[in-house]
Parts: structure tokens; C-alpha cells; sequence
């Protein structure tokens, strides 16, 4: 294959198509004015995918506990933003830092586990902490969550209009910035050797690697950024309920990030709108064909086509491109 | 006490009751060129296994450069400079062959907690990563997917990442296995190569090579070390032929053609 | 108690999937939801009597798990973790769909017949006449199977085959075919578990991921494909349910969940496995 190069050589190179995503979420704003809302949450959930793209596609870390870290962010924003503190920026990042810590103290005990016990263990610890706070309504308000979170305005200027404008664009802002910061992390040595562990955890031992650092600071990254989607998710929807701590949760955003394409940081941007949207559709025609349309596309992604929308894509691109050179 | 570059001394394992290793005893001074042969199931690979630290022993002590390991994991002792190979492959698949020899380079180098520099700007490591390749021949390959090379060139990629990581010690596990006589040449020419300082121990089936490469040589028989000494007297010794049955083993140590 | 063995009644189907093929099957449940719904939304209503609406549910999720075994499971066998698990979840979506466009969102209700309503005493306490129902079918079940597991030479293959499957096969045993068989009876056991336990464990299209998270930490407990070892930790798990409802009932499941956890990760091979050398 001439022109080949090896990835990792060219990560951190812009490629001609992705300002397209970024522009077409500008765009929106401004086509589709009426509609923000669900949109702000589609980003919300793109954020959240893109944080598991983190753990599962380049770590190799297949979890189906990361709602927790999304849930953790959303309670800790709403606690502490109806304790008095209302601006919203720092208490994303408190949120974050919340998800971080959670990461950091569970990570060494855990990522020792490989395969199915690791799965176990991650939904063990999913159905935990949603059960404990189902329980623990003097803290999360139980089935009824915690209504009222109010901000400030952002950055003491712009107010939070009715209409979504202030929030959409605020979202989109926390998600160019933290895509960035994880394109850089998954251009960089540290993001090569995640994929190093995702392929051979044990011949990484056998080079020397920290593996279970390594690990455990990709799962506190990515658990930071979940928790900031979650906090996001409370300060947008002025609200908080159990579902942010749901298996529901956890399976969604890996069905967003396989539909969209696993390992590209991309997969779960394209991933979360296409899922919400079929969500959306289908339900006004039936309530629950919507679920028909996910399960069968996942099961045609397993047998057909591994690398989700994006790998369908790249194919095509491929085979366009074959075309062309054999004129 | 001088300092042997390896050494392990009453090396036990065993699995259920059946003794995989049983008194092992190794010393491999600076610079050493060591075989270690014997029959299948001798425990060569245990063996390997217990000194690289990814199987923990019943009872014995090992030290690298003076230095006591036998608690060190694998991780660490790879730090102190023992390095391994394996016999199956066992590389990084979908990663190409450049970015295989550049995670050992980066992880020597300290370099794998960078999150903020971009791999592809790290030109010393990839130089680095890329001088290594060429010393080996497998510059044209740099960019292919593991998975999608020969089995020749994994092997090979086998020693570069073993060179990235500048053993004081290298275990070779068969490094030839599976190799097609035609380019059992390259590897061996490497091997031959190799830098003088660093000790080499190399698990090996083939006589020829023995012969070629080592100066001592160890036999493990059902976990034991039945003897240890030159190739010459190794090979002349009746125990040692008669432990290889038979026929075969009388023709290999007399000299036979390459491989069995 | 009876909680307990329903649970490993259900999961002893999965451990013989996850044991047999090594596929990470997260539809179990649909299949006993299907069980439970055919029984109980289906066949009942329309005035079969409950034991046979029972058997015959079991037989057609075992007829139908055969299909769905030889279309789609059969890919999964050497496939990733990722890959098994992203199948078996579609499908789950897809019998979560399906059941609640046939049976309706809510909780299926399910009544009892009145012979087999109310309680019996047995001189210690009154006991509800349908969990002694469940406690005896349980243990003939459980009885049965172990009977096949351990004295038939279907059993001897099956467990030859989970041990080592290619020794099996180099030995004659048609492991396909076997393996077409296992699933059809694992899912018949988690049908019959979703059909006989629908009074205990409410029928709901959800149903599928409700119970997840419990079976498989009941089979991952029991070290994924030890028949034994399920049905000690699934007693294991009833005894500890019903003393935490009993003593600290506030908790619920949460306590059970806590210290499920705990032991997987403590004990990651299973409770009763050695300790592995590193």
C-alpha cells in the first residue's frame, strides 16, 4: 500500500474533513434556532461518547459502568450549585475534578481486572451506585431528582435565555475544548501507549510500561470528561434524576460511539446526533420502533461493518478513490 | 562477590505437584553467550517465564547486576534491564512495525507519560525507533500493519524491540522458530551482532546455532539442569544424547542439518 | 430463598453459554423474559392452565433459541469481548421492542391460580404455597440437571467440551452440535426461570437488563462454567438476600450488590477457584 504511514506519525495533523463537524455545529445554531435544546443534549451525549471513545477504543478499557461517572458530575454540579455556588464554569470543573477523584480512587483496585470480570465488575459498581442513590433521596431526591439548579450568568455577561442559545453554544465550547485536549492526548506518546495496552497489556509489561498507571490515568481523564458532560447535562437541563447513573445511560453512549465508529474521536460526535435523532424520529412513529432500528443496526455492525459510520465511510472514500486511479 | 549480569540460584516452580522447575541454578557473567537446550516440556519456558517475572517461584532468588529482583515484577525488571523474547510472537498486531519498536523506544526513554507533545514531533524517538529498524533490515516494512507482515519480519521486529529497550541482559526464546531456512540469516548475523556487553541467554532447539552462538551451554531436562558447560563436552556427553531420543538425537548432535 | 434459586435456575443457563462457548451473552434475560411472557401474557389469558403454559413456553424459546444460535451467536464464538457484547445487547434491544409493542410498557401483572394462591403452614411459619412451588421445582430441576451433568454421556461431553474444546473435538465430540443443544437448554432454563418466577420477579419489557447485572454476577461468582459452583453461589446469594431484607431492610438490593462486588473483584476467577500465580 504506497502512501501508507504510520498513524501515529500523523494524529496530531489536522485532516481536511473534520473543521466540517465543527462548522456544521456552528451552522445549526443558526438554521435550527427552535430546536436547541435537544441539541445542546445531543452535544451533551457527544461529550459523554467521546469520553468513552477514550477508555474503550484507545485504552481498550471496556467498561459498561461509565454512566457512573457521568452521574457522580451531574449530582455533585446540581449539590453544589444548590448549596449557593452558581457560576457555572468552576463548577463544571468541580464536577470534573469529582468524576476525577472517583476514577483515581477505584481505578488501582479494578483495572487489574481484565475481560469479562472487568464488565462484571463495572456494571457491579453502575448498579451500586445507582441503587445507593435511589436509596439516599436526602442527597439525589430519589425517583423525584434534584429540580432547581440555577446559574449565574456565564462569565458575568451573557444571560441563559429560555430558548437554549446561551447553553448550546456553551456546550459546544466545553466540547472544541475538551475534544482538543483529547486529540493531543491520543497524538501523544501516553496515547500511543494506550493502544500499546489495548493490543497486548502484557507485552507492555515486557517493555517496561507502567500498565496499570498507565491505566489508571486514562480512566481518570476520561472519567473527568464524563463527569464534566454530566455537569453539563445538569446546568443545561436545570435538573437531575436517576437516569444519569442508569445501565440505559452507560449503553447508550457505547451504542452512540459504535454507531459513529470506535478509536477516531470522531465516532461518538457522529454517533450521538445519528442515535438521537433516529430516537427522536422513530418515536413519533411508534414508541418503540426506535428500539427495532438501534438493535438491528448493532447487530449489523458487528457482521458487516466493524468501524461503524465512519469505517462505512472510509470504504467508500477507498473505493471512490479506486475508481478514480484506475481511469 | 563479582557481580554476574544474571543470576538465579535454586529456582523452584511448581504447578499442582508436578515440579516445572527444580533447582535451577544460572549464572551469566557480562558479555555471556549462554544456550539453554533440552527436550519439549524440559520447562524451558517456565524457566524464561520465572526470570523475566511474569511467573512468581516457589522458593529461590534471582538478581540482576548485583541487585535482588526475585519480588520485582515484570515491569520493573524490564526497567533494570532484563529483556525478553518470545517464542510465539507476541507483538502489537494492529500497530505498525515502526510504532511497535517506537512504544519500546518511548518507554525506555521515559517518554510514554507525555500527553501534551505529539508523538509524530518526538523526532528522537523516532529516529531512534527508525535506526533500529534499519540495523535490522526491516526499513521497508516500517509501515506495515503487524499483523500483514511475514512471519520472518515479526520475528525480527521481536529483536528490535528487545534493542530499543538496551538490555544488560536479553532472553532469546527460540528467536529462529518458524523462520524459513532461507532467512534464518538475518536473524542470526543480528544475534551474532549483538553488542558484547550485554548477556545473552537463547533457548534454542537447533544444534547449528548452538554452536555458532554460545559458549556455554546449559541442558534442562524435566526441570532440572542436567549439565553445564561448552558446547563441545555438552554435546559429547552421553547423558545429554541419551535424554534427546534416539536416533534423531544422535544425528543432531552429530553435526545434522538444520532444524528436525 | 426461593429468590436465590430462581435466580439459579436462571443462571445456570448462562453458565453453561458462557462456559461452553465463551461468549459474553447479555440477552440471556430476553430469553427469559420471552419465557415469561409467553406463559403468563400468553398462554394463560387464553385459559391454559399454568403448568402446561409453562412447559410449553420452554419448548418454544428452545425451539427458538436454536434459530437465533445457529443466525447470529454462531459468529460470536473467538470474537471480542466488545463485539459479543454490542450482539447480544442489539438483541436485547430487539426483544425489549418487540415485547413492548406486543405485551405493553407496564409491569404484566401476573395472578395465580387460587390452588396455588395463599399459604401453607408448615407448623414453623406460614409459607406462600407458590414459593414452596418454586423451592420444589427448583430443586428438581437443579436435581435434574445434575443428574444429566454428571451421569449421563451427554453431560460427559458437554463438560469435556467446556474444559477443553478442541481435546473435544479431536476426540469425535461434534461440538457444534453440542454446543446448538447447550444454548437451547440454557435458554430453556432461563425461560422457565422467567415463566415459573413471574410472581416474584415482575414481567416488564425491561425485564431483560433488569435481572442482568444480578445473573451475571451470579455466574461470574461461580467462575463461568462450573454448573456446581452456581448453584452454591445462587443459594449463597438467596441466603444473603433474604437476610439483609430481613435485617437491614432499608437497603434493599443495594447491600447484595456491595458485596457481590467485592468478592469479583476480590476473587476474580470465581469464589471457588484457586488463586492464580499472578
Amino acid at each position: 500500500m504506497t502512501g501508507a504511514v504510520s498513524p501515529f506519525l500523523l494524529r496530531h495533523r489536522l485532516r481536511p474533513l473534520e473543521p466540517v463537524w465543527w462548522l456544521l455545529a456552528i451552522a445549526y445554531f443558526f438554521v435550527f434556532p427552535e430546536y436547541l435544546a435537544v441539541a445542546t443534549s445531543v452535544l451533551v451525549m457527544a461529550l459523554f461518547a467521546l469520553s468513552l471513545d477514550l477508555l474503550i477504543g484507545f485504552a481498550g478499557v471496556l467498561s459498561l459502568g461509565h454512566a457512573v461517572s457521568f452521574g457522580i458530575g451531574a449530582y455533585v454540579c446540581a449539590l453544589i450549585n444548590l448549596a449557593g455556588w452558581r457560576e457555572p464554569i468552576t463548577g463544571v470543573l468541580a464536577s470534573g475534578a469529582a468524576s476525577g477523584l472517583f476514577a483515581l480512587a477505584v481505578g488501582p483496585l479494578i483495572l487489574r481486572l481484565r475481560g469479562l470480570p472487568f464488565i462484571m465488575v463495572t456494571l457491579g459498581i453502575g448498579a451500586i451506585f445507582y441503587e445507593a442513590a435511589n436509596k439516599a433521596v436526602w442527597l439525589t431526591g430519589g425517583d423525584n431528582g434534584l429540580p432547581g439548579v440555577t446559574l449565574d450568568p456565564l462569565l458575568g455577561l451573557f444571560r441563559w435565555s429560555i430558548l437554549g442559545q446561551t447553553s448550546y453554544l456553551y456546550v459546544l465550547c466545553w466540547l472544541l475544548v475538551l475534544f482538543y485536549l483529547a486529540r493531543r492526548i491520543v497524538a501523544s506518546p501516553f496515547g500511543v501507549a494506550l493502544q500499546g495496552i489495548r493490543e497486548n497489556p502484557g507485552r507492555m509489561l515486557l517493555i517496561g510500561a507502567p500498565v496499570l498507571r498507565h491505566l489508571v490515568v486514562a480512566y481518570a481523564i476520561a472519567s473527568a470528561m464524563a463527569g464534566i458532560a454530566g455537569a453539563l447535562s445538569a446546568q443545561t437541563n436545570a435538573f437531575v434524576g436517576l437516569e444519569v447513573l442508569s445501565l440505559t445511560t452507560s449503553i447508550d453512549g457505547l451504542v452512540m460511539l459504535v454507531l459513529g465508529g470506535i478509536g477516531r474521536l470522531y465516532g461518538g460526535l457522529i454517533g450521538a446526533p445519528v442515535y438521537m435523532f433516529v430516537q427522536h424520529f422513530a418515536q413519533q412513529w411508534n414508541p418503540y420502533y426506535w428500539m427495532f432500528l438501534i438493535g438491528g443496526l448493532l447487530i449489523f455492525i458487528v457482521r458487516f461493518s466493524r468501524g461503524g459510520l465512519l469505517g462505512l465511510f472510509d470504504s467508500l472514500v477507498r473505493r471512490v478513490g479506486q475508481g478514480h486511479g484506475d481511469r | 562477590m563479582t557481580g554476574f549480569a544474571l543470576e538465579a540460584v535454586g529456582l523452584q516452580k511448581s504447578f499442582g505437584a508436578l515440579p516445572v522447575t527444580d533447582s535451577v541454578t544460572l549464572r551469566l557473567p557480562s558479555g555471556a553467550r549462554t544456550a539453554l537446550i533440552g527436550p519439549n516440556g524440559a520447562g524451558k519456558t517456565t524457566l524464561v517465564g520465572l526470570l523475566s517475572g511474569t511467573i512468581r517461584p516457589d522458593a529461590g532468588r534471582i538478581s540482576l547486576g548485583g541487585r535482588d529482583v526475585t519480588r520485582d515484577g515484570s515491569a520493573s525488571r524490564v526497567r533494570h534491564g532484563l529483556v525478553r523474547t518470545f517464542q510465539v510472537s507476541s507483538l502489537f498486531a494492529r500497530l505498525t512495525v515502526l510504532e511497535n519498536v517506537f512504544l519500546a523506544v518511548s518507554e525506555h526513554q521515559r517518554a510514554s507519560g507525555g500527553m501534551w507533545q505529539p508523538a509524530g514531533r518526538r523526532r528522537a524517538l523516532i529516529d531512534r525507533a527508525e535506526a533500529i529498524l534499519e540495523r535490522l533490515r526491516l526499513t521497508d516494512h516500517r509501515h506495515q500493519e503487524v499483523a500483514r507482515v511475514p512471519y520472518g519480519v515479526q520475528r525480527l521486529l521481536e529483536i528490535a524491540i528487545a534493542l530499543a529497550l538496551e538490555p544488560k541482559v536479553l532472553l532469546l526464546d527460540e528467536p529462529a522458530a518458524g523462520i524459513p531456512t532461507d532467512e534464518v540469516s538475518v536473524l542470526l548475523e543480528t544475534v551474532e551482532s549483538l553488542p558484547s556487553h550485554i548477556s545473552i541467554l537463547m533457548i534454542e532447539h537447533d544444534m547449528h546455532v548452538v554452536r555458532r552462538f554460545a559458549t556455554d551451554v546449559n541442558v534442562l531436562v524435566q526441570g532440572r539442569i542436567l549439565m553445564a558447560g561448552p558446547p563441545a563436552v555438552v554435546m559429547a556427553s552421553p547423558d545429554v544424547r541419551a535424554v534427546y531420543l534416539g536416533q534423531s538425537g544422535q544425528s543432531r548432535f552429530a553435526g545434522g542439518a538444520h532444524g528436525a | 430463598m426461593s429468590y436465590g434459586l430462581l435466580l439459579c435456575i436462571i443462571s445456570i443457563g448462562l453458565v453453561v453459554t458462557m462456559g461452553l462457548m465463551r461468549v459474553v451473552n447479555l440477552a440471556h434475560g430476553a430469553f427469559a423474559a420471552i419465557g415469561g411472557y409467553l406463559a403468563v401474557g400468553l398462554l394463560t389469558p387464553l385459559g391454559v392452565p399454568l403448568g402446561l403454559a409453562i412447559l410449553l413456553a420452554v419448548a418454544a424459546v428452545a425451539a427458538f433459541s436454536i434459530a437465533v444460535e445457529r443466525l447470529l451467536y454462531v459468529h460470536l464464538y473467538g470474537a471480542s469481548e466488545l463485539d459479543q457484547v454490542l450482539l447480544t445487547v442489539g438483541i436485547n434491544f430487539i426483544v425489549v421492542a418487540g415485547l413492548t409493542v406486543a405485551f405493553g410498557p407496564n409491569v404484566l401483572p401476573s395472578r395465580l391460580p387460587p390452588s396455588l394462591a395463599g399459604s401453607v403452614d408448615l407448623g414453623i411459619r406460614a409459607f406462600e404455597t407458590y414459593r414452596l412451588v418454586v423451592l420444589a421445582v427448583g430443586v428438581i430441576v437443579i436435581g435434574g440437571l445434575w443428574l444429566v451433568f454428571e451421569r449421563t454421556s451427554f453431560g460427559a461431553r458437554l463438560r469435556a467440551a467446556v474444559d477443553n474444546r478442541t481435546m473435544a473435538q479431536a476426540v469425535g465430540i461434534d461440538v457444534p452440535r453440542l454446543f446448538s443443544i447447550a444454548f437451547a437448554l440454557g435458554s430453556a432454563l432461563a425461560a422457565l426461570g422467567g415463566a415459573l418466577g413471574a410472581p416474584l420477579l415482575p414481567l416488564e419489557p425491561l425485564y431483560p437488563f433488569k435481572y442482568l447485572i444480578l445473573v451475571l454476577v451470579i455466574v461470574a461468582l461461580s467462575g463461568f462454567g462450573n454448573v456446581r459452583a452456581t448453584l452454591f453461589v445462587a443459594i449463597f446469594v438467596g441466603i444473603v438476600d433474604t437476610a439483609a431484607r430481613y435485617f437491614l431492610p432499608e437497603s434493599g438490593a443495594f447491600t447484595l450488590y456491595v458485596l457481590l462486588i467485592v468478592l469479583i473483584v476480590w476473587r476474580p476467577d470465581g469464589l471457588l477457584a484457586p488463586r492464580s500465580a499472578r
